[in-house]
């Protein structure tokens, strides 16, 4: 299972782009495009190889200026979801 | 034809049709392509500029072995180039050290490699190629210490489904992240085989539960996409997603195609990238209107809760089973075609010595 202290990371092969067809972010991956919502642009511009997930939820609830208990749990099931899909990868700290 | 046309995310690009191995299960048309006619390097890197102004995101660059054509390199260059996400399909065979260190530095995002079985005598066997099975394991170690993303593509039938496990295994310890099981899809020179290549029941059923459990045990550690096969199922697949809705596939010669094996549609006529830009083929010519949307599905399937979940199916089923590429795929157990489909399982599965495999060269 995924720990808050893990740190997430985009591994090789994939990544984000600006779609100019569709105007949106998209994140690129083997046999897989997503487009992203603006939750998942503030999630994975924060996967800087260094960041904790517990990191991350912390700094957007303050960008958001949104109670960490209600961020927490949604930066944990959108990066579990991009870990199962292979997307993501996690290390521990 | 409703509403709006959304442009499309995937191109597959079959650079080639030559191909070292002689797979009997190759999905590509009976009749191929010559090198005389194959599209220059030029005209590809063209192509894959239109390609992303058009919409696409991913190029599947295939064949046939695309390792065959000389300019990989260049191409794989060209289509980073044009800001598509690029993903090699091969066998491996053609592929050295070198040139794969080239193709990194290329910029290609993505391998997917195809096994044709887990020990040489399989693969070699069924790929028609004496020593590939241990180049491909070269060639999958060379993969592997570049650190390119790895999917391995295995294509399953009658003779090696039973090796299911082992080829999971395989992936793993060839350091993929992903695997596509993919049982033998009908299509093509595949039909010539239909009866050798067919699994039987007993096999599917097994299969499928060892994918189930491998999928649980194997989460967030190796993607695993099934793909069963077709004349088990009681529905079709939403092939292609949809006739003209999300992909499109080029052929060697430039000729612009709704999926793979549309040519085999006899009343279709399709344009080619070097007499119109690709996006007029992909709006506005026939061929990608006949079957796209739902609109002209028949009454059975206009009234089906699944008509928008698989479109009535593959159309290139429908017409290599039943001779008319309107009608809803075979497969599904509501249509009248269904039971031409099981009068040609039961002889499949039924034949007493399946014949010689008829190998593609
Ligand atoms: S009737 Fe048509 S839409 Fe319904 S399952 Fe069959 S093929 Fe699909």
């Amino acid at each position: 299972m995924m720990q808050r202290e893990d740190v997430p990371f985009l591994p090789r092969g994939v990544r984000t782009c600006f779609d100019r067809v569709r105007e949106t972010e998209v994140l690129l991956g083997p046999e897989r495009v997503l487009m992203l919502d603006q939750v998942g642009v503030a999630v994975l511009g924060r996967l800087d190889g260094v960041a904790c997930l517990s990191e991350i939820s912390h700094a957007l609830s303050q960008v958001y200026d949104a109670p960490l208990d209600v961020i927490e749990p949604d930066v944990m099931a959108f990066v579990q979801d991009l870990v199962e899909k292979g997307m993501v990868h996690v290390r521990p700290r | 034809m409703s509403d709006r046309v959304d442009p499309p995310m995937a191109m597959l690009a079959e650079l080639t049709h030559r191909c070292p191995l002689a797979c009997p299960y190759c999905s590509n048309p009976t009749e191929l392509t010559g090198k005389e006619r194959e599209l220059s390097t030029e005209a590809w890197a063209d192509v894959f500029r239109q390609a992303a102004a058009l919409g696409v995101l991913q190029l599947h660059l295939s064949g046939g072995e695309p390792a065959s054509r000389r300019d990989l390199v260049e191409l794989v260059a060209a289509a980073r180039e044009a800001g598509l996400y690029t993903n090699l399909i091969t066998s491996g065979i053609g592929l050295t050290e070198r040139r794969l260190k080239e193709l990194d530095e290329a910029g290609l995002d993505h391998v997917q490699l195809s096994l044709q079985g887990v020990t040489a005598a399989m693969a070699d066997r069924i790929g028609g190629y004496k020593g590939g099975f241990d180049r491909k394991m070269h060639v999958a170690r060379v993969i592997a210490d570049i650190g390119f993303p790895l999917t391995l593509n295995a294509v399953m039938h009658r003779a090696n489904l039973d090796d299911l496990q082992a080829t999971i295994s395989m992936a793993q310890h060839l350091g993929a992240r992903r695997i596509e099981i993919a049982c033998v899809q009908f299509q093509g020179w595949a039909l010539i085989n239909r009866a050798q290549l067919q699994p039987s029941r007993a096999q599917v059923d097994v299969a499928k539960a060892a994918v189930a459990k491998a999928v649980e045990e194997l989460r967030g550690a190796l993607v695993i996409d099934f793909v069963p096969p077709d004349y088990y199922s009681d529905f079709p697949k939403a092939c292609m997603n949809g006739w003209g809705s999300t992909g499109l596939n080029v052929s060697p010669d430039g000729t612009v195609l709704p999926c793979h094996a549309a040519e085999t549609i006899p009343q279709l006529s399709f344009e080619n990238v070097q007499d119109l830009p690709l996006s007029e083929i992909w709006y506005n010519s026939p061929a990608f209107n006949a079957y796209r949307g739902t609109d002209w599905l028949p009454e059975l399937c206009q009234t089906c809760d699944r008509r928008d979940i698989d479109f009535g199916g593959c159309r290139c089923q429908a017409m290599a089973v039943l001779g008319n590429a309107a009608a809803p795929d075979p497969v599904c157990r509501k249509s009248e075609g269904r039971a031409v489909l099981d009068a040609l399982l039961e002889q499949d599965v039924h034949e007493i010595a399946a014949p010689e495999y008829v190998y593609r060269r």
